[in-house]
């Protein structure tokens, strides 16, 4: 309790860092993120971790000295000469520090606490809406009123982190005021959902409090999003009693709360904020009502918010990449039941850590534990938090609790006959299922968007994971944009002193001063610094500070972390300007790109940019400042390259910018003339190696043809005889292992190679792509790009050249994956190279590039009910900092069979699937990966059907939730990667692959087995509300021509296209409300953009594709497809259910399967 | 004579034994971590030539000599060391790649092909030794 007392100064940092604390710089704890964690109550604390990041109950420890990098191996290893070839010898200065607090902005919405309003969270007095319940409220509010005002700071960053979102993405809820305050701003703009459906699914699902949490009453209120009104009356009338209680038991209390309120609210928020959402307007709703309600007497919190924050709400639009769909769509019964049994399980090893605290918080530890028992759940638990929730509505959701946990199985393990399941896909978007752990686990863990594993339980042994066929891995997408995210400035960042790890949400507390690792369990001190919170200003409670209330935080690290000074952002244009080149007229469109977005490039004042050019000889530009107008210096020699000037190719953005913007401007035009059409990338490279190795940075390639000279080059190797064969497809590897080896290079000196690929034929991009892969690049390809010819192509490279240029980015990175003794990693998928067992060397990062990890069990896990990841990213910002970016995830482990299918996570597993199966059609052969995708399906539902299931069914049987997989599996067979039988491109095929290794799971996942809904009937049934715009959200419908009507129009999301499939008979009106043309027969063959009419149907339309778009970061091309078009090939191979000449429908291929189990 | 081939292929296969040993003990740095991928891999792929060399030089030794027990019993493993140079794919840096040595394992399959070969070669040792020893004794 004593935190509440102190209060959440928001402050902290600014204020007061008296303490050793983590100081959190002023600015330090970046959006809100890190603060809330610390609030004082405690109640929240435990509660209201949001389910995605949380933080983290109690446990919280001192960290000791300042521990070196992340990587840890870095520093060390560098006196091994491990790191001598990386980083040659350049580490001279560690002193640059990166970060002051100031410099944080640049995650975006850096938070500074500003000097919040001090207000004890205790009762406060709330003016707040609650009037008659003022204690009870007073401590919710605290919590949430407190957090305002120190939050203020973290929406002063602007649009990235939307208020809302951020809360939501990051779960801070934990702690009460920093939390709260995310939260209520969150919900605020949550409010808008009103539409939601009421039972939401989401709320229960994260709530691990089950039961409560699962009353319809309790949605609404919670969420907050749903009837506002409702409840300010529910929750108020009920809570006065609650609180005043709780205040007696001051530890109590916190939870309690936290522990209805938060937890529902978080959730929604959080699934909302990913959801592209990122509702602006929050700011203004907060004084809602609502809001208050829910999370308390936020009411007189507003204002100070607003004061504090004094850049006001900055934009809320965040889009967080992450899902679209922004809401929750989960399955509603399953959470329960296992939430039930599991939190018992769970909790002893967490809740009881903390024996050494006071009094107040082994209260509040008790109840949940309490709650959770099996036996006694409904009940009990009832009981325990009667006070919170006197609301009839929880009542009876704590009743609805009840009976699902007595149903004996849980609805993800509900046997479905696949063969006579129409339809398996259903109708909303599909969610990650939510790892089985108690409720404040569940609130602390990792938001599925960043981290994900195939399994959400983990099997006991390596014999089990056998039995029951199915991959077990992760898929990271480590470097997502984030609204919100706690950026911890602080002297020491706690590690274990023996693996390394970072304190994270799941570590537990032995008593105050010491602190049990949850990968290694060796027992550290927590430092004295640790102690402090400088969030509340209050001592002794490490288990609140920010680290250990949230999964996912960014720490800014100190010198020990580099190995150099933080290096600045260097960007270096190779452009092929063959004969080639300037027939497809990309020049053009770059050139304006880069023109556009010259001001927008991540960077500081040291910001350097260069550009070069090649066809058979090798063009420099020199830029330096001074010179009247751009040098040109071309060197003939490809043999042995060499710079022709020592300086002046690589120049400061700014003091250069003049001459920049000419050359960019002559560009297009200086080699229109051209007769050159041999290419000389190999030793264009070479040169842009030796440019970039004393500083590293982004090189971007610009190729369109096969390189015909000097070093790397190549041959062609397609025969177009063999587009279509069903046998052997080869060449699917590099011809020679030039590009390896400079990607090689590359990486050691920090330096990333993109690879754009703009070619009207072969281009062997098997063997181009290795520059990329390996050295951490990307890889964007564009078959048969032409400007002028092929529009589409140029919107596209145009789209993509924004988001690339303007995007985050890290430079020297590496990122280190680790995990609980007894698992262990053994192949990653991804670009990046391997550097040790477990250290990824990325000289890039960008937010668009995922990572697939495979595991396997080593050691028994018996002794465990937990097991733990993390990842720790080491990164360069643009604005040089160094900072560190770790996610942690926590995962229950089972020891029986059904538990283990009760927990498949089927798009991760069918993602990590692709990716090994990539691996094997290179190393092996297509038809080998073919197999093994079919028997992946064929051994998981055999190994099930013999060891889980009962029924003896003629059909096929799967658990509900791997219903999707032989479809998921049947769509990758069809992908063009994988596909045979159908005339596919080498190149297309090959970039399909680099896709799969490279793309994170919610991209891929569409790139797999597309979206598609019907448009012509768009309704505002179920629509949801994003800033002021309505978007209806109309279902899936399964990828089958027999969904097509000629009556109607539908849409197709591929993730990086859109289709727009109008039929023959499509009706009239909305052809002429939304397309704006009069009848089918007057729209033109090719149309790629929606006009801007003001029509109902068109508004909706529009606002619905643009919802789409906004959820993803590149903005994909839309295309029109009228029926009976040429173009409606490109948009029928998605239709994966149906039959094609070459392979299965799914009823075929699920008798196919089928055959095989009987074998 | 037949002294002269026992004596050559002894220092031959104490070469080979001095190159398993390296290999296991490059490898087993790898694993804990003391170099990285990259120079563990250009150190090693040096070798493997001269590794196959070598035992070729000794199996056709065997062979010219007409020892035939242990040629077949050669055979096997210079076949292998053949066969692994030439299957190594066109875009890999040699037998040992870098960037895929961390994963499916292949560390581990390394390391357990460079153990039964140094257990190989100490066989061969002895044989080669006593071999030496009966042919100077006849003579």
């Amino acid at each position: 309790m004593s935190a509440p007392s102190g209060s959440p100064h928001a402050t902290a940092g600014a204020r007061t860092p008296p303490r050793p604390g983590v100081a959190v710089a002023p600015a330090a704890l970046a959006s809100s993120g890190p603060a809330p964690a610390r609030q004082n109550g405690p109640a929240q604390s435990q509660m209201q971790v949001p389910s995605g990041h949380g933080l983290h109950h109690q446990n919280y420890v001192a960290p000791s000295g300042p521990y070196s990098l992340e990587p840890g191996k870095l520093a060390s290893s560098l006196p091994d000469g491990q790191c001598n070839d990386y980083y040659s010898g350049l580490y001279t200065l560690p002193a640059q520090k990166v970060a002051t607090p100031g410099a944080a902005s640049h995650t975006g919405a850096q938070q500074v606490y500003c000097g919040g309003p001090p207000a004890p969270p205790l009762l406060g007095t709330l003016p707040g809406p609650v009037p008659g319940a003022t204690v009870a409220a007073s401590h919710m509010h605290t919590s949430a009123s407190q957090p305002y005002p120190s939050f203020v700071n973290y929406y002063s960053s602007p649009t990235i982190y939307t208020a809302s979102s951020s809360a939501a993405s990051q779960g801070f809820p934990a702690t009460c005021h920093y939390g709260v305050s995310a939260v209520s701003n969150a919900v605020h703009p949550s409010v808008s959902y009103s539409s939601l459906p009421p039972g939401d699914p989401y709320t229960q699902v994260f709530t691990s409090q089950s039961a409560l949490a699962t009353g319809p009453g309790r949605k609404g209120s919670f969420p907050g999003q749903n009837a506002a009104p409702s409840r300010p009356s529910a929750l108020a009338a009920p809570l006065p009693p609650q609180h005043l209680q709780q205040q007696s038991l001051a530890g109590y209390s916190a939870l309690s709360w936290s522990v209805p309120g938060l937890p529902p609210t978080q959730d929604k928020l959080i699934r909302n904020h990913s959801g592209p959402l990122a509702s602006a307007s929050s700011s203004p709703a907060n004084p809602g009502v609502d809001s208050s309600s829910t999370t308390s007497s936020a009411s007189p919190v507003p204002n100070s918010y607003d004061v504090l924050e004094g850049g006001g709400y900055p934009d809320m639009h965040s889009s967080s990449a992450s899902s679209p769909a922004p809401d929750p769509v989960p399955e509603p019964q399953p959470v329960p039941t296992p939430t039930a049994p599991q939190s018992a399980k769970v909790a002893k090893p967490f809740g009881h850590s903390y024996p050494a605290l006071q009094p107040g918080y082994q209260n509040a530890a008790a109840p949940p534990t309490s709650g959770v028992q099996p036996g006694a759940v409904p009940y009990a638990a009832f009981q325990q938090y009667p006070q919170q929730y006197p609301g009839v509505n929880q009542l009876s959701s704590s009743l609805g609790g009840l009976s699902l946990q007595s149903s004996p199985q849980p609805e993800s393990l509900r046997p479905v006959n696949l063969t006579q399941e129409k339809d398996v896909l259903p109708p909303t978007p599909i969610w990650a299922p939510v790892p089985n752990l108690n409720l404040d686990l569940k609130k602390l863990n990792c938001s599925p968007d960043s981290f994900r594993c195939t399994l959400t339980n983990i099997p006991q042994t390596q014999a089990l994971l056998n039995k029951a066929k199915l991959p077990l891995g992760l898929l990271l997408h480590p470097f997502r944009d984030l609204t919100q995210l706690p950026v911890i400035t602080s002297n020491i960042i706690v590690r274990c002193r023996s693996c390394r790890t970072y304190i994270n949400p799941f570590v537990s507390f032995i008593d105050q001063r010491r602190w049990k690792c949850n990968l290694c369990y060796r027992v550290n001190d927590v430092p004295e610094e640790f102690m402090y919170n400088p969030l509340t200003r209050s001592y002794g409670e490490p288990h609140k500070r920010p680290e250990v209330q949230n999964s996912t935080v960014e720490f800014i690290a100190s010198s020990d972390y580099m190995l150099r000074p933080p290096q600045a952002a260097v960007y270096l244009f190779v452009l092929d300007v063959s004969h080639n080149a300037v027939e497809a007229g990309y020049l053009t469109v770059l050139c304006q790109s880069l023109l556009e977005n010259l001001d927008k490039l991540p960077g500081d004042s040291r910001t350097r940019i260069g550009f070069m050019t090649f066809d058979s000889t090798i063009h420099f530009y020199n830029l330096q400042e001074g010179l009247s107008q751009p040098q040109m210096l071309i060197v003939s020699d490809i043999d042995d390259v060499f710079l022709p000037t020592p300086d002046g190719l690589l120049v400061n953005l700014y003091e250069s910018k003049e001459l920049i913007k000419v050359l960019l401007n002559a560009l297009p035009s200086m080699f229109t003339n051209t007769r050159e059409t041999h290419s000389a990338l190999g030793p264009a490279l070479q040169a842009a190696f030796k440019l970039m190795s004393p500083t590293g940075g982004r090189v971007s390639v610009f190729q369109t043809q096969l390189p015909s000279l000097g070093a790397g080059l190549l041959q062609s190797r397609e025969d177009p005889n063999q587009r279509s064969s069903t046998k052997v497809v080869q060449h699917l590897g590099p011809a020679t292992d030039f590009y390896k080896k400079l990607a090689l290079d590359c990486s050691g000196q920090q330096t990333a190679m993109d690879l754009f690929l703009l070619s009207s034929q072969y281009s062997d991009l098997a063997s181009l792509a290795c520059m990329s892969k390996y050295s951490a690049g990307c890889i964007y390809y564009y078959p048969s790009f032409h400007c002028t010819h092929n529009p589409s192509q140029a919107e596209k490279l145009q789209k993509d050249l924004k988001r690339y240029l303007t995007r985050k980015i890290g430079f020297e990175a590496v990122m280190r994956i680790r995990c609980t003794k007894g698992l262990s990693m053994h192949t990653f998928h991804g670009n990046f190279f391997v550097r040790s067992t477990d250290l990824l060397s990325l000289a890039n990062i960008n937010p668009d590039a995922g990572f697939a990890v495979q595991l396997s069990i080593e050691e028994s896990l018996t002794d465990t009910s937990l097991v733990c990841f993390q990842t720790a990213l080491l990164y360069t910002s643009s604005k040089g900092e160094r900072r560190i970016r770790v996610h942690t995830l926590c995962l229950p482990v089972v020891s029986s069979l059904a538990e283990v299918y009760a927990g498949v996570d089927v798009q991760a597993a069918i993602c990590l699937l692709a990716n090994m199966a990539v691996d094997r059609s290179v190393s092996s052969s297509l038809s080998d990966a073919r197999d093994a995708l079919v028997n992946a399906v064929v051994d998981s539902l055999s190994a099930y059907g013999s060891a889980v299931s009962n029924f003896q069914h003629s059909g096929l049987i799967a658990p509900a939730s791997l219903k999707l997989f032989p479809l998921y599996v049947l769509a990758l067979l069809k992908q063009k990667a994988f596909r045979t039988g159908t005339s596919t491109r080498l190149d297309d095929r090959v970039y399909a692959m680099c896709q799969i290794k490279s793309q994170p799971l919610v991209h891929l996942m569409k790139m797999i087995h597309p979206n598609l809904y019907r448009i012509d009937r768009l309704t505002d049934e179920g629509a949801i509300h994003v800033s002021d715009r309505v978007v209806p959200q109309p279902p899936l419908q399964k990828l089958s021509a027999e969904r097509l009507t000629r009556e109607g129009a539908f849409l197709m999301d591929c993730g990086s296209v859109f289709y727009i499939w109008i039929g023959k008979s499509c009706d009239n009106n909305f052809i002429e409300d939304v397309l704006g043309y009069p009848n089918f027969a007057s729209i033109p063959q090719k149309m790629t953009y929606l006009p801007d009419l003001d029509t109902l149907s068109s508004e909706r339309t529009r606002s619905f594709v643009a919802w789409l778009r906004d959820s993803r970061p590149l903005s994909p091309v839309l295309h029109v497809v009228k029926d009976e078009s040429p173009a409606k090939a490109e948009f029928f191979q998605h239709l994966v259910e149906d039959r094609t000449e070459a392979a299965f429908s799914y009823y075929e291929f699920l008798v196919h399967v089928q055959r095989h189990i009987c074998k | 004579m037949e002294a002269v081939v026992f004596v050559f292929s002894l220092l031959d296969c104490c070469a080979l034994i001095f190159l398993s040993v390296y290999f296991i003990i490059t490898l087993s740095d790898l694993e804990c971590d003391y170099i990285n991928a990259r120079s563990c891999c250009s150190k090693l792929n040096k070798w493997v030539i001269p590794e196959m060399i070598g035992h070729s030089i000794v199996s056709v030794l065997m062979l010219v000599s007409l020892h035939w027990f242990i040629f077949l019993l050669n055979l096997p493993v210079a076949t292998w060391n053949i066969y692994r140079f030439i299957m190594v794919p066109s875009g890999n840096m040699g037998v040992f790649d870098p960037t895929e040595i961390h994963n499916r394992g292949q560390l581990k399959s390394h390391m357990k092909e460079a153990m039964i070969k140094l257990g190989f070669h100490l066989l061969c040792f002895f044989m080669y030794l006593y071999s030496m020893i009966l042919a100077l004794i006849n003579d």
